[in-house]
């Protein structure tokens, strides 16, 4: 086929980032919902949940700024 | 007031000045009475602080390698009490279990602790999740996003970065993963097996799976894109990335593609791609009409054909036999998952019968009211959704409509389907048997489905169980469920 | 944005890269060109006399009367509140200083050079503990040890660090950490590595025997002499991370006992203040939080390359000072610390972590979005003059430095 997203001659599994997560197993950082890294870990997946809260504790001209600086 | 200083001299004793210091605090703090406490090295200067506090009136003897513990107490016998602590303190060894009650507060305060850490899973609220997604990718990670309400600006940025590094970038809006046999977010607990699925669709994921696992099969990998990777602006950046991703998976022998309604020139791209793939490949474009075989890639309606033609045989196969009381002539559903519904419809509309939804599928008219007509409603819908749990956590919401069309005298059939897994209520047949058993004694016929396998924590024969004895007929597969539907109406399902 | 994710590469790259080593010590007048006649070098961002605290106004009394500026306390305090005389912080100058961080022209510096960058940086030799100028001493003790301090030790380490040809501290770091330093709090293991490095070299260079066993008598009865050694060390690692367009790296943190200051490489010299809060902490007997004075130190550049309060790990037993007190609990304190640095150094690992490198390279984009602030383990002066320290314990960088800081660094990038 022509289509160019198809590779016919694919790169080695270990070439492509996704490949090395598809080849297990999952690590997992959990940013949100803790009930997630929960299940997580007991169907024994490595996980570490972040205590998120929102950027600047909520400031909004700090956060707006920290939203266009990056990081 | 006399104050009774005394002091005690151990020879040749070492411990670290912090750790002394704590003891003192403690003996200030927990022995009543106590004025005063210090715990010291003998040094001249450490002499000179003990002897300018007034802790040793009386002198002492102790040098560079001797421990001082000096109090003054209100009285003897407090200051005797304090000596006594000391002791017992010095005596203790750390009886604090270890363990770390630390937790990370950002990405890479996590990427600290983990090491080889590859996806991140983010649901913070909508405004926040694009910024911690492209921090994730950044940092070279995998990234799903359960967290709705992200532009569609950001979701296109996110996926061309995530495809410039090589990653994966699920979502927005995906609730369902299984990736190496994990599930991640709403997934149902699956075996390991040979059929990869790409889904924009979390019950869509979870319903095939499920039917696979069931039928003894398993999965290699879910890959959840998003439920608007297949829409124009987004063209399927995603679905192209996981395709490509499972065709060089060893582990992935037939691949499934599972979707809401796509944008139809995103379809053609898509089923062009499709035909072109490097495995078997079924592609199931939930409410789009088309069925189409070209040898091993085909095109299916349905959810369960999509789990049949992966599997190669019959999944789901036997229907509840019911029939629907005289006068009795409408079906109405109420729904907690998105796809099943619009699965639902398909098969109803495919049935011959003129449906309405609030999440219609091509055919189906839109409407929020189950009054009149066969109308199927998805209560996790967003106009359901807003300041409530999902109807996967909470059904209650649902469950109250099926209430209500219990007590109706002209539907004949009400469809509804349980949703099982991680993440989900965890009696959701209970909840709704319960209202069942409430219901007036002549009602319309309830027909379920359970999405979920036996692995799971609320366990599928146990629900399945629960629906049965409230008098629930319970069809094996949600289209099974609709199927049956059309049959107690008289039609050919 | 991709400008400051370069700009921060470099300033790892830099902080990576350097090569302390301890060369030299020498009057503070002949390193620092500024330290004329009636000049005062003080810890922290710039302060008048007008709002100095206690301890440091006692030090600059006591700094006065040592240099012959004045004769005796009460004339140097009149001299100091006319005008009389200038200050400057020691960060303007390449140098830093503990707690009062007063420097004048004839004490004694440690020469630290940073070899990958050629650059040298400058502190005072510590005192010992008790009654010290740093903490605001000033009687005739005090000013007598300053004096020996300049005529007998000074001479003596200066021989020998020059017949040695130098003493490289990156490993003296490492290997302290795995002894349980976290050279702010706890400098006892890299002040007896350096007395081991040193005394073959000093034995050799000194001039007479009884000069060589006192100067080896006094450091080895100071467990926290290496601490200025650090300190000049911090300094000479950071200030080539200093102005690098885009770095939102911190430089220099340090207070003057009034003020909390902080520094961004992108935006220079600029300080941005905020009123520094009181440590939490343990006090010698006889003594409470009703006297500790505010938090005082250029030390605190210790902890803007990764030691002390973000190196806890290493040294469980400071953990005493932050609370509960167990060991798990000093590795959840540098933990934290990685939540708003850049990198984990390679150089200075700490075994309690598995060896994880120390949180290295404070992005105040990081501690603005997080709400942590720096955690800085420190000494506690007495808050009058003349009584030296009281305790020790914790303080925590004030927020609000770190938020100016965020508005004017995105000004510098264009973000407004």
């Amino acid at each position: 086929m022509s289509d160019p997203t198809h590779d016919p001659l694919p790169p080695p599994a270990s070439a492509v980032p996704l490949d090395r997560l598809l080849a297990g197993p999952v690590r997992v950082v959990n940013i949100g919902l803790e009930q997630f890294a929960t299940d997580l870990a007991g169907n024994g997946a490595a996980v570490v949940h972040v205590e998120w809260t929102p950027p600047a504790a909520g400031d909004a001209k700090l956060a707006a700024l920290l939203a266009k600086l990056g990081g | 007031m006399s104050a009774v200083a005394k002091n005690e001299v151990r020879r040749g004793f070492y411990l670290d000045s912090v750790r002394l210091m704590q003891v003192a605090a403690v003996l200030k703090s927990d022995v009543p009475g106590v004025e005063e406490a210090a715990l010291m090295i003998g040094t001249p200067a450490n002499l000179a602080i003990l002897a300018a506090a007034g802790l040793i009136a009386g002198g002492t003897d102790a040098g560079p390698n001797d421990l001082v513990i000096a109090v003054r107490a209100r009285d003897e016998d407090a200051a005797v009490a304090a000596l006594a602590a000391a002791r017992a303190h010095l005596e203790r060894r750390a009886a604090r279990p270890a363990g770390s009650k630390h937790r990370p507060r950002s990405l890479d305060g996590a990427l600290a602790e983990l090491a080889g850490a590859n996806l991140a899973l983010i649901s913070v609220p909508g405004a926040f999740a694009a910024a911690e997604a492209r921090r994730a990718l950044s940092r070279g990670l995998n990234v799903m996003v359960f967290s709705d309400n992200v532009s569609l600006a950001d979701e296109v940025a996110l996926k061309d970065e995530a495809a410039a590094r090589g990653l994966l970038m699920m979502g927005p809006d995906c609730g369902t993963a299984l990736v190496a046999g994990t599930p991640i977010g709403f997934a149902n607990s699956i075996p390991l097996g040979p059929i990869g699925i790409v889904a924009a669709s979390g019950t869509g994921l979870q319903e095939v799976s499920s039917l696979l696992a069931r039928a003894g099969s398993g999965v290699s990998h879910g890959i959840g894109v998003g439920g608007r990777d297949l829409a124009r602006e987004v063209g399927a950046r995603m679905t192209f990335a996981a395709m490509a991703a499972l065709e060089r998976d060893p582990a992935t022998a037939h691949i499934v593609l599972v979707s809401k309604p796509p944008d139809p020139g995103v379809a053609r791209r898509v089923l062009d791609r499709a035909a072109g793939a490097a495995k078997p490949i079924t592609v199931c474009f939930l409410g789009a009409e088309t069925r189409a075989s070209y040898g091993d890639r085909r095109v299916v309606a349905t959810l369960s054909e999509a789990a049949e033609s992966a599997l190669g045989r019959p999944v789901a196969a036997v229907l509840p036999e019911l029939r629907a009381a005289n006068g009795r002539a409408r079906i109405c559903g109420a729904f907690v998952g998105g796809s099943l519904c619009a699965e639902a419809q398909t098969v109803l509309r495919d049935g011959g019968l003129a449906i309405g939804s609030n999440a219609p599928i091509p055919g189906a008219a839109a409407t929020r009211s189950h009054a009149a007509g066969n109308v199927l409603i998805d209560f996790g819908a967003d106009e359901y959704t807003v300041g409530r749990p999902h109807p996967m956590i909470d059904p209650a919401v649902r469950d109250g409509a099926v209430a209500a069309l219990l007590g109706q005298t002209d539907v004949a059939v009400v469809l509804a389907d349980i949703v099982l897994g991680f993440g989900a209520h965890p009696d959701p047949a209970g909840a709704l048997s319960r209202i069942v058993a409430a219901g007036p004694s002549k009602r319309p016929l309830v027909i379920a489905s359970v999405c979920g396998t036996e692995g799971d924590p609320q366990g599928y024969a146990r629900q399945v169980a629960t629906l049965t004895e409230a008098g629930i007929a319970v069809a094996p597969s949600n289209a099974a469920a609709a199927r049956a539907a059309l049959i107690a109406l008289g039609k050919t399902g | 944005m991709q400008l400051i994710e370069e700009a921060n590469r470099e300033a790892v790259r830099r902080i990576a890269a350097a090569e302390p080593v301890l060369v030299d010590v020498r009057p503070a007048g002949e390193v620092i060109p500024a330290l004329g006649d009636r000049v005062l070098l003080h810890a922290g961002p710039p302060i008048e006399w007008a709002r100095m605290c206690g301890p440091m106004r006692g030090a600059i009394a006591g700094a006065l009367v040592f240099e012959g500026w004045a004769t005796d306390l009460e004339a140097a305090e009149r001299l100091a509140a006319s005008g009389g005389v200038a200050f400057a912080p020691n960060h303007h100058h390449g140098a830093v200083g503990p707690m009062t961080g007063i420097t004048t022209r004839s004490m004694p510096v440690l020469v630290v050079e940073n070899r990958a960058f050629g650059n040298r940086a400058f502190c005072t030799i510590n005192e010992g503990l008790g009654k010290v100028m740093r903490f605001g001493g000033n009687d005739a003790e005090v000013l007598a040890r300053l004096r020996w301090l300049r005529d007998e030790l000074a001479p003596v380490l200066a021989a020998g660090l020059r017949a040695k040809g130098g003493l490289a501290l990156n490993g003296v770091i490492a290997r302290g950490l795995a002894m349980g330093d976290e050279m702010h709090q706890r400098n006892v293991a890299c002040t007896s590595l350096t007395v081991r490095e040193l005394a073959p070299a000093l034995a050799q260079a000194a001039a007479a025997i009884d000069k060589l066993a006192a100067a080896l008598a006094f450091i080895g009865a100071n467990d926290q002499f290496f601490l200025n050694i650090a300190m000049a060390m911090g300094k000479a690692i950071m200030d080539p991370v200093c102005d690098i367009r885009g770095s939102s790296v911190v430089t220099a943190m340090a207070r003057n006992g009034t003020d909390f200051g902080i520094r961004v490489s992108a935006t220079g010299e600029r300080w941005f203040v905020a009123p520094v809060e009181m440590p939490k902490g343990m006090y010698f007997p006889g003594f409470s939080e009703a006297d500790a004075n505010p938090d005082m130190g250029d030390s605190t550049i210790v902890e803007t390359v990764g030691l002390g309060g973000f190196a806890m790990a290493a040294a469980p037993a400071v953990a005493g000072f932050v609370g509960a007190g167990s060991a798990a609990d000093a590795l959840d304190w540098t933990r934290a610390m990685y939540d708003i640095t850049l990198v984990r150094s390679a150089a200075w690992t700490m075994p309690a972590l598995d060896f994880a490198g120390v949180p290295t390279a404070i992005d105040i984009r990081k501690v603005v979005s997080t709400g942590i602030v720096p955690v800085i383990n420190t000494g506690i002066a007495h808050k009058r003059p003349g009584i030296g320290q009281v305790g020790a314990g914790v303080v925590r960088a004030p927020l609000d430095c770190f938020k100016q800081a965020l508005v004017a660094f995105a000004a510098t990038v264009g973000v407004e």
